[in-house]
């Protein structure tokens, strides 16, 4: 991914030399391995800080939100696929945009990476030729095949390059297909347990949840300008740290995004406890898909399942 | 203060004579992290732990806290009135606590023990708590920061009994009558000699080892206003990743500010008083709809001024901050605060430039 890069900032240094963009959002690195971060360039002296690799997981579009510049940005396949739920949904204007397709090879989960190596990761080193990541720390160097340290909704991707550009810094790559990957497979784990085991599951999945609200956050979709949870009148969710509280808000707040998640994983990144927020989100992705044979964010001509009445939706659930 | 020495089989020992005059809160490993619980029976404390995921800041001041019960039935004698509920002070003591997180109470007591208010819940919790604080022999990250935010590796200030590894045994200094009455119940009472010496050594060894430190001494005589308007050379940057979650005030050990809410079930209902954020909107929000912090650039100064401006010119103490660094591990998007720090120190208002620290 090193000449990314170049294009990257070749590119953005163009559109605001040529003041075809007020400011280009892309990452600079972060204080800490695996944590780039985002940050906007407003001259081309700032976009010498852009960075590019495996840990540029944070979603973009989190940011054009509401914005009223003209804005390049740089976009992965899901970034690109928030763009358009955001397009859709009037968050942004497309011809506020300047696309800046990245062709992406996948971002790693820091989560995963910490707890496979016995001491804190001081650096780490990506060799692209040959796939793998050098994790290093006090008394450990560790190489390792980057497939096995994915995030997981990356190994699961299906819309790697971008659906929506304005110029890519790369050819495509190739996209994985349902056929290599069996994307529901832990979803289906979860709908063949019985009433119990399901609670049990539920029970342990959010039982560190400090709701700190990082997931909601740092998701695309959650720019409501007052959430459910922080509304007084009525208030409809508890707000100390009661578990019905907790799940009430999780449950919620994946309903809200069912078939507008492009499974990103920002919420799962975010986590600074580490739950797989995704468990639920992603369950709602294989509804929208089965019954509405949809998958968001890949068109900006057809309007959400969710947002329109068909007389051929399916209608099993009404009982 | 004495210096006794406590052998790693006598140590055990002590903890379980120490179960019946105490309820014990240590580190433990639960799933990936490590997390301070109180203690089942014979469940000992994980002492090779770095740190705890999150700060020993719940263990006096709960997330949630319920601090009155109420009936709303009409035909009780009570319809109406606030009760205290019933709550448990008896003794508890903290083993292993990190000297950054103990140091960080003495800093949340200033706010909560005035000469105008004194909270009673963090107040009694405190008083019930005795900590047996672990020196930390190497830093246990590379985030942490304690040497130059006013703490230590090995500092004893805010402890009743300060713990040294020292290889098959524990060097401990016993600094209070809080801690003289947990090491005596404990039977821990060998007089060690030279203590002091290994332990110095030990201290400088550990400070020597920390590779990352903030920039406090020109704080204090900054201008409050010229900070405050930083937007375009601080705020704005700082402030653009940040997606105002509450993850760094929730990690945090010294950030304490609360919400109260009202809960309802049926005819009874509680009062409970809940860790708040000023990094969310709600923190602020007035009830006309009118938010004077309505922007998360207002948000993000906020809480760096009050930990590093404010706080240090209202208190003359330092920093808000004991360099933990865990708001630094956890930031979902590297907001950092070594960085922020580094940057209020050195800013210059009249060119309005700061160095930036990576």
């Amino acid at each position: 991914m090193t000449t990314y890069i170049d294009k990257i900032k070749e590119i953005s240094k163009r559109l605001l030399r040529d003041g075809k963009v007020d400011m280009v959002i892309g990452f600079r690195k972060g204080s800490l391995p695996m944590m780039n971060q985002p940050m906007f360039a407003r001259n081309e002296g700032d976009v010498d800080s852009f960075v590019w690799d495996s840990s540029c997981g944070v979603n973009l579009a989190n940011y054009v939100t509401d914005r009223s510049e003209r804005i390049g940005i740089v976009a992965k396949g899901c970034d690109s696929r928030n763009l358009v739920v955001h397009i859709i949904e009037n968050k942004i204007k497309r011809d506020q945009l300047y696309i800046i397709g990245v062709p992406c090879t996948a971002m790693i989960d820091r989560h995963r990476i910490a707890a496979m190596v016995p001491g804190e990761i001081e650096s780490i080193e990506e060799n692209t030729a040959d796939g793998t990541i050098t994790v290093k720390g006090e008394g450990f160097s560790e190489t390792l095949n980057k497939a096995d340290l994915l995030q997981e909704n990356c190994a699961l991707c299906m819309h790697r390059n971008p659906v929506i550009q304005d110029e890519p810094v790369a050819d495509p790559v190739p996209e994985q297909s349902p056929d290599d990957v069996d994307r529901y497979a832990k979803v289906r784990e979860v709908e063949s347990m019985s009433p119990e085991e399901k609670w049990a599951y539920f029970d342990d999945l959010f039982s560190d949840c400090i709701r700190c609200y990082a997931c909601r956050n740092a998701c695309p979709l959650c720019y409501c300008p007052t959430c459910f949870v922080d509304e007084s009148k009525p208030q409809w969710v508890g707000k100390s740290i009661d578990p019905t509280d907790i799940r009430t808000f999780h449950f919620l707040r994946a309903y809200h995004c069912a078939g507008r998640c492009t499974d990103c994983g920002a919420c799962v990144r975010s986590c600074p406890m580490g739950i797989n927020v995704r468990a639920l989100t992603k369950k709602l992705e294989k509804d929208c898909l089965e019954q509405f044979d949809w998958e968001s964010g890949l068109t900006l001509d057809k309007r959400p399942p969710l947002d329109v009445f068909r007389p051929d939706d399916p209608e099993e659930f009404i009982k | 203060m004495k210096a006794i020495k406590i052998a790693k089989t006598e140590f055990k020992a002590g903890l379980d004579k120490l179960e019946s005059a105490y309820r014990l809160y240590g580190p433990v490993k639960e799933k990936q992290y490590y997390t301070f619980k109180a203690l089942d029976k014979g469940e000992k404390p994980d002492l090779d732990y770095t740190n705890t995921r999150m700060s020993a800041k719940s263990l006096i001041y709960p997330q949630a806290e319920v601090t009155f019960e109420y009936s709303l039935d009409k035909n009780d004698d009570d319809y109406a009135i606030l009760k205290e509920p019933a709550k448990d002070y008896a003794p508890r003591a903290v083993i292993g606590i990190r000297p950054c997180d103990a140091d960080a109470f003495a800093v949340v007591r200033r706010n909560f023990e005035t000469p105008e208010y004194q909270d009673p819940y963090w107040l009694s919790n405190m008083d019930a708590t005795t900590l047996v604080g672990l020196a930390c022999n190497t830093p246990p990250s590379a985030t942490c920061f304690c040497t130059s935010a006013g703490s230590g590796p090995f500092n004893d200030k805010n402890l009743d009994v300060l713990l040294v590894d020292n290889g098959d045994h524990f060097l401990a200094r016993v600094l209070t009558e809080k801690g003289e009455n947990l090491t005596r119940t404990a039977g821990w009472t060998t007089a060690a000699e030279n203590a002091d010496v290994v332990i110095e050594s030990g201290k400088a060894a550990s400070e020597a080892a920390f590779s990352t430190t903030v920039h406090t001494e020109r704080l204090k005589d900054q201008s409050l206003i010229g900070l405050y308007e930083a937007e375009a050379a601080i705020w704005e940057k700082e402030a653009f990743a940040c997606i105002n979650c509450g993850t760094c005030t929730y990690a945090c050990p010294t950030c304490w500010c609360f919400d109260v809410q009202d809960e309802t079930y049926g005819k009874s209902g509680v009062r409970i008083r809940n860790w708040d954020s000023c990094m969310f909107p709600l923190f602020t929000i007035h009830a006309s709809g009118h938010n004077p912090r309505g922007q998360k650039v207002s948000r993000i100064r906020q809480r760096f001024m009050h930990k590093l401006k404010y706080y240090v010119d209202k208190y003359d103490k330092g920093i808000q901050c004991t360099g933990c660094g865990r708001c630094v591990r956890l930031c979902p998007v590297n907001i950092d605060i070594r960085r922020v720090c580094n940057q209020m120190n050195s800013y210059n208002p009249e060119s309005c430039s700061c160095e930036v620290t990576s």
